[in-house]
Order: C-alpha cells, then structure tokens, then sequence
C-alpha cells in the first residue's frame, strides 16, 4: 500500500492549519461557519471509524453510538452535575472507550460481517435507552441548557469560536493518527491488513490489536459528540440513530477507507453536498432536497465502493 | 381479563409478527447461504412488495392478481440487484459487498420515498370480518393469513430444494460452489435464483402484514434487521432455523412488550443478536453462526 | 473611445437602476423553518402550504396594509425533522438571507435547537411547536413565541371532561417520542388533582406496527376509560388494536389525531373516539356569537380549496404569519420592533385560539383555544 512519508503529511498539516486560521478572519457569514464547524465535528466523528475501517479492517454499523455516548455524557454531567466542560469530556471519551472495550472484547472473535451486524444492533440498543431512560437523558424531548465550553473567562459559544476549537481537535487528532500510522502499530496494523495469518505467524496479536483500535475509534467518535453538545447546548437522541451511522459510513468511503486525510475530504464533500443540495433543489425541481438525498447517498455508496475503492484520498494520490 | 388469557394473547399476537420475520429471515438464508452476501436490502423488498399491492388495489386489480403481481416485482428488483450491483462485484470482499447492498438498500427506499411519499398509506385486509376470539384472547384475520401464507410459503421452499433440480443445485451451491461448478452447475445462474427467490419472498412478507401494519416508504428498514436476526438463529445458513427463529423473535419482543416493558420491544431483537454472537464466542452454540476471525 | 465607454456605462447604469427606482418598495423577508419530510411532514406541509397560501393572499393586495404597501417574501426551509438542518437552516435565514423575523419549526425538538441562535442573534421567532420549554422560562425567552397550545393547557380540559363524566379510573399510552411524553407528563400532574386515577401506563414506538400487546395489559387493568397520546399512523393502529381487542371503555385521544390522516388509516375504527382539539375542525358547528368562527370558516374555505383537508397544524402555521404580519404593519421591517409589536398583541382571534400576549406569557392563550370533538361516521363533531 503506497503511503506518504512523513514529511509530505506534515507540510500538508501546516498549509491546512494556516488556511483554516485564516478562514474565520476572511469569512463574515455565521451561516457558511455553522456549516465548517459541522464539517469540523463529522470529520473527528469519521476519523473514529477510519481508523476502525482502514487500520483494523473491521466495518462499524453502529458509530453513531459512539457519538452519541460522547454528547450524552458530556450532556448530563455538565447541565445536571455541574462538572467542569474539559473534565467531562475526557470522562466522555473514557465512558465510551470502556465501552468499547466490553462491547468488543467477546464479539471481535467473530468475523467481520458479524461484528458488522453487531455494532449495528449495538447502535440500537443504545438509542432506545437514549430514549427510554428519560430520568437521566430528558429521554425523546432531550437535554437543554447544556453550557457551552469556556478557556478561563473566554467563552467558547459563538461559531468563530468555535471554528478554532473543533478545527484545532481536529487537526491535532489527525497528526496523532498519522504519527499512530507510522509507529509500530501502525505497521502491525498494515500487516494485519495484508495477510493475517503470515502476520500472526510474525508474532502480531491480531485481536488485541484490532481491540485497541475499536477502543481509540470510539473515543475519537465520543470526543466529536462531546463537542457537539457544548456547541448545540441542546442534545436529544435522533441525530444519534441508524441514519447517522450510515451517513458516517458514506463519508468514510467516499473519503477513501485506508486515509485518515479521507475523513476530512469524506466529512466535507458530504455535509458542502448536502447543503448545496438545499440551496437548489427546490429551485430546479418542485421538491425539497431531503428526498433525493437519500438515494444519492446511496448511490455514492454503491458508486464508490465499485469504482473508486480507495476514494477521494485515492484519486488525490493518483492510484 | 386474567394472567393466561394475557399470555395467550401476547403469543397470539407474536406469531403473527413473527411469520413476517420468518419469511424475510429466509430470503437472508437463501441469498447468504448460496452467495456469502448479507443482503442488507432484504427488508426494502418487503417494502417493495406491500407498496406496489397498495398501488394495485388502488387502481381496482383483484386482490388475488395483484399478490400475484406484487411478488413478482420482488423477483424483479432481486433480480434487478444481482445483476446491477453484485454480479459485478462478486469477486469483492464480504464487506465490500456488504456495504454494497446497503447502499442499494438505501436507493430503493429513496426512490419509494419519491414515489410514494411519506404518508403510510392503508391495504384492506384480505377478507373482511371480526377478528377471531381464541379463548381470552383475539387474532385478526388478516393474522391469520399471514400465518396461511407463511406456511404453504414454507412448504412451497420444501418441495422447491428437496424435488426439484433448481433446488437441490441451489443446495449444492450453499454447500460447496466448486464442487458444484465442476459438476456443471452455473454458479452465477444460482447467484441470481437465490436473489430473484429472496426477492420474491420480501415482496409476499410485506404484501401480507400491510393491512395490519400500512405500507410506508420506510417499513423496510427494522423488518429487514429483524429479519436477519431471525436468520442469525439458524446460523443464517438454515432455513429451519431461520423459521423458528423468525417465531421465537416475534413470540419474545410481544412477550417483553406485555410483561416488561413497551419502551424496549424493539431492542430484544438486537439483544439477541449480541446474545447469540457471544454465545459463538463462548462456544455455547452446537453451531456455527458465522466463520470466526 | 474610453470617454465615451464611460458614459455608455453610466447610461447603462442609470438604465439599470430605473426598474428599482420604479417599483414600490423592497419585499420584507420572512423566514419559515418547516418538516416538509421526515417524521414530522404531515404536520409540516400544511403549515408550508398555509404559509404560502397567505403570502400569496398578502402580495395579491399589493402587500402589507399601510401608507406605502410593501411586498412580502416567506423564504421556507425544509428541516426534514432534524436539529442540525434546523440549525443551518436558522442560521441561514438570519445571515444569508438576512429576515425580520422566524415562522417555525414545525417540531418541538427542531425548536428547542434553534432558540440558540435565534436568542443570540436577536431575531424574533414564531414557533408552530407545542413544547412549553420552547417559551418558558419567559425570563429567558424574550425573542420566542409559540402559537400551539400548550401540553397542559389541552390535558386540563381533557381532564375536566373526563371527570363530567366520571371516569375516574383510566388507562394511558402514549408514543415514545417527544410529544407523547410530554403529553403524560402534564397528565401525571392533573390527573391526581381531578380526583382520576391512572390504573396502567404503557408506551409504544413511533414506528411500532402492533400495539396489542400494551392493549392486553390496559385491558386488563379494567379502566373506565383509556387515552392514546399519539399522531397517525401509530395512533391509527392503536386504534384499530383497541376495537379488535373489543375494549369497551371509551377512547380518547391527543389533539395529533385532529386530521383526516388518522381517519383514513383507522377505518371505522375511529368512530366514537373523542379527542380535545382547536375549534377549526367543527368551524361550522360552532354558535355564530363565537368570535373564531368567521375567522375558522375563511382559512378552511381557503385551505380546502387548494390544498385539501383542512388542518390544526396548518393553523399554528396561520396564525404565526399572521402575527408577524400584524407586527410588522406596525413595525416595518426592524427585528427588535417587530418582537415588541407581537408582544403587545393583544385579542388576536386566530385559529389556534384568541391571543394576549406579555412579557410574561409568550403563548398568550386560555381555554377558548380547546374543544372536545368527537368522530362520528368520519366526520368531526363536537362532543356531548
């Protein structure tokens, strides 16, 4: 599998973080900000299972989850604990990755289709007791007045702000990850992926390895519901379903699985699409762009995984 | 009315939905056991199915006709799905084709939105009358029909792989596809047969709940994941299985609704399916569900 | 040669700015956030419909009444039932679109998400959403309205009409999403203080297909009377179970069945069931001294006219328009003025109800804005 080496990773991180601190200053509209942040939060969210998909080589049908016990928890222990924002994040993102740990400890020993259909009934169980246990989660009407991050006094609650913080997450998530694919694991990992049992024979514990990575996917994805939270103020469990998970799932392919820079093409092709879509749609047809969004992503996912296996990322690399 | 009739009712109401859930666990069976797909769009043909009778009826074709036709729309779209996005791909990864058809899965309901709308929109039952009085407890008549039809379906599949060629060579396939090849057999014929039949078993599972249920554009979706749970009982490779655990589902989500609680119906069917795969794990199973890692 | 491409360009110009100068004044922009899909459409299209039924009604006249007639622009955004497109969507109208004022969401979930940005950006909101959260605490709710009754507002005469009749013992379901739980939670509150017990309380997803197995256990609690707090279609198969089961106590149901949807999918079924509701489903039943019923009988004319059955929700929608209409009459085209001519309207008859609005109550309606109406042969009817 062709890679960068590390230089070519770490001059692009410099030119992105340059552009990205300069977007706020040039860009005025709250509007076109309010959608780079989502761009910002979906792209840490698919990073989670980038690494998940393109290192371990496992397909999560159920991320969404993840994301969601990120929002909740930062949700609930900041708007009914009173615990600190920064604190409750990184408890956030523990929660999860525990639960990560106990959910794939037993089915990681499956083969990848069932561990498929397992992280999707996992996606759903958590949703009904996102909805269900109402006493803690404010259950379908959801949890207000979730108060936004703070640094000292300085205030995280407007979309300038907040550009700052998610792009910054995002893009020292990203070098770890890249640094992560250069280590030692990362190599195991690429082993793994070309030939397992040549690569167990080299004294790679495959599962364990694969475990691991289950539990940073999650914690990524958890980190990027958490920020959500301090961003909305406002959380209730139906961005956290099904049909979030498969919107993950399209970015990540579309991206290009085996990329971590795939996240971020993958996140923001997806949610730019989507928004364009809204704007003309009802202009060339009579019909709002919800209902052809369905089938495009669809499509896309249909489209990539036959023709452009490796995505965006790929074709930027030229394979 | 007392503790039994209640019980009794539960169970009543459990095998109806519960034959839904056999018929499409079979379509999973018959696709996975001959291909190695999960064919993630086997609920959109329920959806399919029960939609296109809707449309029939309304423009005044006789019921009879109309299942007719609705089911072989089934068969159509399987077909339709083989040919378009798997046949090509049939080299590919399980995951691959995987996400594959969930994106297939995906576009059909997209279009069926565009078709039909949002609204969940009414199918008259079959015959008309009061439901039936069992004891303490009722069954509908359309309940009824869904059990009728499930099991002449189960008996139709029966004679279909144990008598005839087509069948037994869609066996042979499920069993060892090499071996089959060399005895002549055309394995890619066989991808399609199994696909064409799932599709028409979708079709008939949605056409038959419909009038209890509506028909809407996403009906596909939980019946489809219900379904393949149903499947994961018999080790998605056997159609007995997939029928017992098409019943065993519906039986216990009724069960949990009436005696535990309403709010968690939906999560049983997805708490078995983690049951079943850690009981793999924990080698509880005197099958196997799926090949390990 | 450059000279005279001057002067050509400013002619051009000139030419170019003549139309403007001609036509009366620059349209006020209004901004609507509806479910036109997903889960909540079938309360957001009649809402989307009505918005512009009326938009067109308005520029038809040449406008806004007033000394100089301006043009009115309702710029609609679809949801599609989701917190986040709801966000953008807000953001967009105040930013890009730059409005005087919000109509929307159609949703309770969609609302509490955008009270954010419309709060920091000062811009008035009409929301067509039930939730009390959605306006209260008032302190905290100074740019926010709503114009569907409130929760507890339709369980109190609900309550009130199930004592008159003595049923004191009943059973309750209620869908599990927001409007549901809402619904049982002013019920758990008022239900004690009418003397009426709740013998059994079950739950059931939206997209539940069979709801017998709640029903058993209602059954057989043996009540005196049972409610369903749904919309269609999980209110129309609860329905058609409760008659299968051959539950004899009497069915009442949420003001989410006050469409001819939930008539259509239960059948016959839904015969019998009485349900509390706006008066515009019995517009005409009503006695000629009530002030609605002119208003009532024009919008369903209307509506039935081009759109089909009429509908409550269409009427939140109606009188959110409506309001900002009459604010902004008053008003111009200034956000902050425009917040303060609605909060000073007083004896508004609407559709949903007569409003007074103050500082204090941002939904500004009492008990004239609920009926008990009952289905009798597929027709509405008000109960006895």
């Amino acid at each position: 599998m062709a890679r960068f080496g590390v230089r070519p990773d770490t001059r692009a991180l410099l030119v992105l973080a340059a552009v990205l601190a300069a977007i706020p200053l040039v860009v005025r509209s709250g509007y076109l900000l309010g959608i780079l942040n989502f761009v910002g939060l979906n792209a840490i969210a698919a990073m989670g299972l980038t690494l998940l998909m393109g290192y371990a080589g496992q397909v999560s049908l159920g991320q969404a989850a993840f994301f969601g016990l990120g929002a909740y928890t930062s949700g609930i222990l900041t708007a009914t604990y009173a615990v600190n924002p920064w604190a409750a994040m990184a408890a956030a993102a523990l929660l999860t990755g525990i639960v990560a740990f106990a959910i794939g400890t037993p089915i990681f020993r499956l083969s990848g289709l069932l561990l498929a259909m397992s992280t999707l009934g996992f996606g759903i169980i958590v949703y009904y007791v996102q909805v269900n246990w109402a006493a803690l989660t404010g259950g379908p009407s959801g949890l207000t007045a979730i108060p936004p991050l703070s640094l000292g006094g300085f205030r995280i609650d407007n979309d300038r702000r907040f550009f700052y913080l998610v792009w910054g997450c995002a893009l020292l998530l990203l070098a770890l990850a890249l640094n992560l694919a250069d280590s030692r694991i990362g190599r195991a990992l690429r082993a793994i992926h070309g030939g397992e049992l040549a690569a167990r024979m080299a004294g790679v514990d495959a599962t364990r390895l694969k475990l691991q990575i289950f539990v940073v996917s999650a914690a990524i994805t958890a980190l990027a519901g958490s920020l959500y939270a301090h961003y909305l103020t406002f959380i209730n469990p139906s961005p956290f379903g099904f049909g979030y998970s498969i919107e993950l799932l399209v970015m990540v392919v579309l991206g290009g699985v085996t990329s971590l820079w795939g996240a971020f093409l993958g996140a923001g092709t997806l949610t730019i699409l989507t928004e364009a879509l809204r704007a003309i749609m009802p202009r060339l047809t009579g019909r709002t762009q919800a209902e052809y969004e369905i089938i495009l992503f669809g499509l896309l996912l249909i489209g990539f995984m036959m023709f452009l296996p490796k995505g965006l990322a790929g074709l930027a690399r030229g394979e | 009315m007392n503790l039994a009739d209640q019980v009794l009712q539960y169970l009543l109401s459990g095998l109806v939905v519960g034959g839904i859930y056999a018929l499409i666990g079979l379509g999973f069976v018959i696709v996975y056991s001959v291909t190695r797909v999960i064919n993630f769009a086997q609920g959109e043909f329920a959806m399919l199915g029960a939609l296109v009778m809707v449309t029939l009826t309304d423009r005044g074709i006789p019921m009879p006709v109309g299942f007719l036709l609705a089911a072989l729309a089934g068969c159509g779209i399987g077909a339709l799905l083989e040919g378009a996005a798997i046949h090509p791909i049939r080299r590919g990864s399980a995951l691959t084709l995987l996400i594959i058809t969930i994106g297939a899965s995906i576009v059909i309901r997209g279009a069926a939105l565009l078709v039909w709308g949002t609204d969940p929109l009414p199918l008259p039952a079959f015959t008309g009358g009061p439901p039936l009085q069992i004891g303490g407890a009722i069954i509908v008549r359309q309940g009824l029909w869904v059990l009728a039809v499930a099991l002449a379906i189960f008996a139709g599949l029966w004679a279909f792989f144990t008598r005839t060629y087509a069948g037994k060579a869609v066996q042979a396939c499920a069993i060892h596809p090499t071996a089959s090849r060399l005895m002549g057999i055309r394995v890619d014929r066989m991808f399609l047969l199994a696909f064409t039949l799932a599709g028409g078993l979708g079709a008939v599972a949605g056409i038959v709940i419909a009038p209890i249920t509506y028909a809407t554009y996403d009906m596909g979706l939980m019946l489809g994941l219900k379904g393949f749970v149903a499947a994961v009982v018999g080790g998605l490779v056997s159609p007995p299985g997939a029928i017992v655990g098409g019943f065993l589902l519906g039986i216990l989500e009724s069960l949990t609704a009436g005696l535990v609680s309403s709010g968690y119906k939906d999560a049983v069917a997805f708490l078995i399916l983690i049951l079943i795969c850690l009981a793999q794990v924990a080698r509880l199973l005197p099958w196997r569900v799926v090949e390990e890692a | 040669m450059p000279r005279k491409g001057l002067r050509l360009a400013l002619a051009f110009l000139v030419l170019l700015s003549l139309p403007r100068l001609a036509t009366s004044q620059e349209p006020y922009k209004i901004g609507a956030i509806f479910s036109i899909t997903g889960p909540g459409s079938s309360l957001g299209i009649p809402e989307r419909d009505t918005a512009q039924m009326l938009e067109a009604e308005i520029n038809a006249k040449g406008g806004l009444p007033g000394p100089v007639r301006h043009p009115v622009k309702i710029i609609i955004y679809d949801d599609a039932s989701d917190e986040t497109k709801a966000v953008l969507a807000a953001k967009k109208l105040i930013e890009e679109d730059r409005v005087a004022a919000i109509v929307g969401t159609t949703l309770s979930g969609t609302s509490l998400a955008i009270l954010g940005a419309v709060q920091t950006a000062q811009v008035p909101l009409v929301s067509c959403a039930a939730a009390i959260k959605i306006v209260e605490p008032a302190a905290e709710r100074k740019w926010v309205f709503k114009t569907p009754q409130s929760d507890w507002l339709i369980i109190d005469v609900l309550v009130d009409y199930l004592k008159s009749k003595g049923l004191t013992k009943v059973g309750w379901l209620n869908v599990d999403y927001a409007f549901g739980e809402l619904g049982w939670v002013e019920f758990e509150k008022a239900a004690p203080k009418a003397g009426i017990q709740v013998l059994d309380h079950e739950k059931f997803g939206q997209k539940d297909v069979d709801m017998t197995p709640q029903l058993t256990r209602v059954k057989a609690a043996n009540p005196q009377g049972v409610v369903i707090w749904s919309i269609p279609p999980s209110a129309s198969i609860a329905t058609k179970n409760y008659r299968d089961l051959g539950i004899k106590a009497p069915l009442f149901h949420s003001h989410g069945v006050g469409n001819k949807a939930y008539i259509n999918l239960a059948g016959p079924a839904a015969n019998g069931v009485i349900f509390p509701v706006g008066k515009l489903l019995v517009a005409e039943q009503l006695p000629d001294s009530d002030p609605q019923k002119p208003v009532l009988l024009a919008y369903a004319k209307a509506f039935e006219g081009k759109y089909g059955p009429r509908n409550t929700f269409g009427g939140h929608a109606w009188d959110a328009v409506q309001l900002v209409f009459r604010a902004m009459e008053r008003a111009g085209n200034n956000r902050a003025a425009i917040r303060d001519a609605i909060e000073g309207t007083r004896n508004f008859v609407g559709i949903t109800g007569v409003f007074d609005f103050s500082p204090t109550d941002h939904n500004g309606l009492d008990r004239r804005a609920v009926t008990m109406v009952e289905i009798v042969d597929g027709q509405w009817r008000p109960a006895k």
